[in-house]
C-alpha cells in the first residue's frame, strides 16, 4: 500500500514537474508602425515574419511556449516608450523587435537596457544604435545608415557624381543618414553643396527639390524613407530634375516603396537593400508562404530581418534552455547566424548583425517579368566593408 | 535687397508660384470646409477623408475601367458627392439640431473609418497614378521649370474656387442658399425646400474636396492618410479666413500656401508650423478671422 502511493506520487510527480522542467516561455512584442507611412514595410508583415520564424524553428517541440503581441507606436517617441514599459513592467513581455523609425527606437534602446530585457530590431536605421547609443541588450539586425550611405553613396560616387545636395527629413534618422552619407563622399573624394532639413512627415516638396536644383549638385541625395521618400522621387520627375542630368539617391528605399511609386516613375533607381524575395531558391520559397499568409505582398528586408532576429534568437533560447538576458545575448553573440534569409552571419560585440548588402537597381517596366520583379543586382558588398568597421567604433562594448 | 537676404531673385519668383500651387490645394479644400460650415453649421472633419476618396476614385476609374484622369476629374466629385449626400442624409440629419461638437466628433469618426478602410484594402504606402500625357513635361520659365500639370492645377482650382463664390454671391441659388443660413424656418415659409438645400450643399463641398484629391493623385502619393495629412493645416487655413467665410477661404488659401512656400526657402524646418503660428496670431486680434464677422 505504502509502495503503492509512493510510486503513484512519484509518478504524478514526474508528470507534473518534467515539461514545467523544460518549457520556457516567451513573450515577444512586435513593435512598429502599424497605420502611418511605414505600415506597409512593416506593420502587420513583421509579425506574420515572426510567427513564421516561430513556425519554422518547431518551437512548441523543442520546449519553448511562444506568444507574439503587437502594437502601433505611431512613429512618435513617447507612445513607443509608453508601450515598451507597459510591455515590460506587467505584460511580462521577453523581447521587443521590428521598431522603425529611428527616434522611437533609440528610445526603446534605453529602455530595454534599463530594464535588463531584448531589443532585436530590424526597421530603425539610424546607425548609432550599434555606435555610440550601443547597448549590450540590443542587436540591430537587417540594415543601417552607415551600410546605405556606404552602398548607395559610395556607388553614387564611383560612378561619377562627386558633388551631393541632401534633402534630409528633420528628425533622428534623417540626420543620420546625411552624416553618414556625407562622411562617405567627402572620404571618396566627393564634395556636399548643401542641404535642407525637411519637415516629417512632408507632402509637398517641390520647394526644396528646385532648391537642390539651384545647388547644381550633380547628385540629390534624399535622406528620407516612405512617402516622403515616394514624393520627392514623384515630384522630382515631374519638375524635370532628372532630365536636367542631375541625379537622384534614394538612400533608403523599399521594394514596397518601388511598388507605390511604379516602375515607370522609379526605374532606374540605384538602392542598398539586405534582402529581396527574388535572390535565390530559398528566399523565393519563403517569400512565397509569406505572401500567402499577408495578402499577397512580398516582404520588405525590415520584415526579412524580423524573421531572422527571432529565429536566432530562438536558437539562443533553446540551446540555454533559459531566457536570461545576458546569457541569451552572449550566447547570440557567440553562434554564428545562419537563416535562408540573410545566409551565415554574425552578431558584433557592438550587437551589429553582419551580412552582405546588395546594390541593386529598378527594372524599366519592360524588363519586369510579372508583379514584385523589380530589382536587378548591381554588386554585392560583403558585411567588412557595408557595416562600419569595429575600428571606427564609438561604442564602449568594443574592446579596443 | 533679395541679395541681401541670401536669395537670388529668380529663385524667389519659383518659390513664390510653387507657393501658389500649393495654395490652390488649400483654397479647393477650405472653400469645401467653408460652403459647409456656412450653411450646415458642421465642421466636417471627413473632409481630408473624402480629399483622399477623390484621389482613389479617380485610380479606381483608371484601373479597374480605365476611365481616364479627364473624365475622373468629373466622375470622381460625383460618386464622392453622392457618398457626401448618404453620409448627410443618414447621419448628419439627425444631429442638425444639437451643439456643433456632435457634428465634429462623428465627422471625425467618419474619417478614421474611411481612413481604416482604404488602408486595410490598399495598404498604407500608396498607389501609382500617372500625370496625364497631355500634361507632361513642362516650360522653362527662365526662373523655375514649370511643369505643365502644376500650371494646370493653379488653373483650374483658381476657376473653380471664382465659379463657386459667383454661384453662392451672385445668382439666385446662391440668394436662397445665404437666405436659408440666415434664417432658415423664414426661408422655408417662403416655399424653399432648406432641407433639399443642405443635403445637396453638403454634397457639392464633399465633390470639391474630392475634386482637389483628384488634382492631386498625379503629384502627390495616394495613399489613405493624404487628407490626413492635410486637413489639419487646412481648417488652420479656414479658422485664419474666418469660418464660413467664402472669399476669406479663397484669398487665405492662396496667401497661406504663399507664406509656407516662402518659408521653406528661409527657414524650411518651420514650414509645418508657420501656418499654426499665424493662426494663433490672427485669433488674438481677430478672433472672427480675417474675412469672418463676430458672431
Amino acid at each position: 500500500m505504502k509502495l503503492k502511493t509512493l510510486l503513484a506520487t512519484t509518478a504524478f510527480a514526474a508528470l507534473v514537474s518534467a515539461p514545467a522542467l523544460a518549457q520556457v516561455s516567451i513573450k515577444i512584442g512586435v513593435m512598429n508602425d502599424r497605420s502611418g507611412l511605414y505600415a506597409d514595410l512593416t506593420g502587420e508583415g513583421s509579425a506574420v515574419a515572426a510567427r513564421l520564424a516561430v513556425e519554422d524553428f518547431k518551437a512548441a517541440e523543442k520546449g519553448l511556449k511562444v506568444e507574439i503581441v503587437s502594437a502601433d507606436h505611431q512613429n512618435k517617441p513617447d507612445v513607443g516608450s509608453n508601450i515598451a514599459r507597459q510591455w515590460y513592467d506587467t505584460d511580462n513581455v521577453d523581447v521587443i523587435t521590428d521598431v522603425p523609425t529611428s527616434s522611437v527606437a533609440l528610445a526603446i534602446n534605453q529602455i530595454t537596457k534599463d530594464k535588463n530585457k531584448i531589443f532585436l530590431n530590424s526597421g530603425a536605421a539610424s546607425s548609432d544604435l550599434t555606435n555610440k547609443a550601443c547597448s549590450p541588450n540590443t542587436v540591430h539586425w537587417t540594415y543601417d545608415t552607415y551600410a546605405l550611405a556606404n552602398g548607395t553613396g559610395g556607388a553614387m560616387v564611383k560612378a561619377g557624381g562627386d558633388s551631393w545636395y541632401f534633402l534630409t527629413a528633420d528628425y533622428a534618422f534623417g540626420h543620420a543618414l546625411e552624416r553618414d552619407t556625407a562622411a562617405v563622399v567627402t572620404k571618396n573624394g566627393g564634395k556636399v553643396l548643401g542641404a535642407v532639413r525637411t519637415p516629417f512627415p512632408g507632402t509637398d516638396f517641390s520647394s526644396f527639390l528646385l532648391q537642390a536644383q539651384a545647388s547644381k549638385a550633380k547628385v540629390i541625395g534624399l535622406a528620407n524613407a516612405g512617402g516622403d521618400t515616394i514624393n520627392s522621387i514623384k515630384q522630382a520627375g515631374e519638375f524635370g530634375i532628372t532630365q536636367g542630368g542631375q541625379k537622384l539617391a534614394g538612400l533608403l528605399v523599399f521594394i514596397n516603396d518601388v511598388h507605390a511609386l511604379g516602375l515607370q516613375t522609379a526605374q532606374g533607381l540605384v538602392l542598398t537593400e539586405s534582402f529581396y524575395w527574388d535572390r535565390d531558391e530559398g528566399t523565393r520559397a519563403w517569400s512565397a508562404r509569406f505572401a500567402k499568409a499577408h495578402n499577397g505582398n512580398m516582404p520588405s528586408m525590415v520584415q526579412a530581418g524580423v524573421y531572422g532576429a527571432v529565429l536566432h534568437y530562438l536558437k539562443a533560447v533553446a540551446e540555454l534552455k533559459s531566457k536570461d538576458p545576458a546569457a541569451v545575448m552572449a550566447k547570440m553573440k557567440e553562434m554564428p547566424t545562419d537563416d535562408t534569409l540573410f545566409g551565415k552571419g554574425t552578431i558584433r560585440a557592438d550587437g551589429r548583425k553582419m551580412h552582405p548588402m546588395y546594390l541593386y537597381e529598378v527594372k524599366k517596366p519592360g524588363e519586369s517579368k510579372a508583379k514584385w520583379d523589380y530589382y536587378k543586382q548591381l554588386a554585392v558588398l560583403p558585411a567588412e566593408t557595408a557595416f562600419r568597421p569595429l575600428s571606427e567604433s564609438e561604442c564602449p562594448l568594443v574592446k579596443k | 535687397m533679395f541679395e541681401l537676404l541670401g536669395i537670388p531673385p529668380q529663385a524667389l519668383f519659383g518659390q513664390v508660384l510653387l507657393g501658389l500651387i500649393n495654395g490652390s490645394f488649400y483654397a479647393i479644400l477650405s472653400l469645401g470646409l467653408a460652403v459647409i460650415f456656412g450653411l450646415l453649421n458642421i465642421i466636417n472633419f471627413t473632409h481630408g477623408a473624402q480629399y483622399m476618396m477623390g484621389a482613389f476614385v479617380a485610380w479606381m476609374c483608371l484601373n479597374y475601367f480605365g476611365i481616364n484622369y479627364w473624365a475622373a476629374l468629373l466622375l470622381a466629385p460625383i460618386v464622392v458627392g453622392a457618398t457626401g449626400i448618404a453620409i448627410e442624409r443618414l447621419l448628419l440629419k439627425r444631429i442638425a439640431h444639437v451643439d456643433h461638437l456632435y457634428g465634429l466628433l462623428l465627422t471625425f469618426g467618419l474619417a478614421l473609418i474611411i481612413q481604416g478602410l482604404f488602408r486595410n484594402q490598399y495598404g498604407s504606402s500608396g498607389l501609382a497614378y500617372q500625370i496625364p500625357a497631355e500634361l507632361r513635361g513642362g516650360q522653362n520659365l527662365g526662373f523655375m521649370f514649370l511643369p505643365y500639370y502644376r500650371g494646370w492645377v493653379v488653373v483650374a482650382s483658381l476657376v473653380v474656387c471664382l465659379a463657386t463664390w459667383f454661384l453662392i454671391e451672385k445668382t439666385r441659388l446662391g440668394a436662397y442658399l445665404r437666405a436659408a443660413t440666415e434664417n432658415p424656418t423664414l426661408t422655408q415659409a417662403f416655399g424653399i425646400n432648406v432641407p433639399l438645400l443642405v443635403t445637396l450643399t453638403y454634397g457639392f463641398g464633399v465633390a470639391l474636396a474630392a475634386f482637389a484629391g483628384v488634382l492631386a493623385a498625379p503629384i502627390y502619393s495616394v495613399n489613405p492618410n493624404m487628407g490626413a495629412d492635410l486637413i489639419i493645416v487646412v481648417f488652420a487655413v479656414v479658422v485664419i479666413g474666418g469660418m464660413g467665410s467664402i472669399l476669406g477661404a479663397i484669398v487665405t488659401g492662396f496667401s497661406l500656401g504663399l507664406i509656407e512656400g516662402l518659408t521653406k526657402v528661409f527657414y524650411p524646418e518651420a514650414s509645418a508650423t508657420v501656418i499654426f503660428i499665424i493662426m494663433v496670431l490672427v485669433l488674438l486680434v481677430k478672433p472672427a478671422g480675417l474675412f469672418g464677422r463676430a458672431a
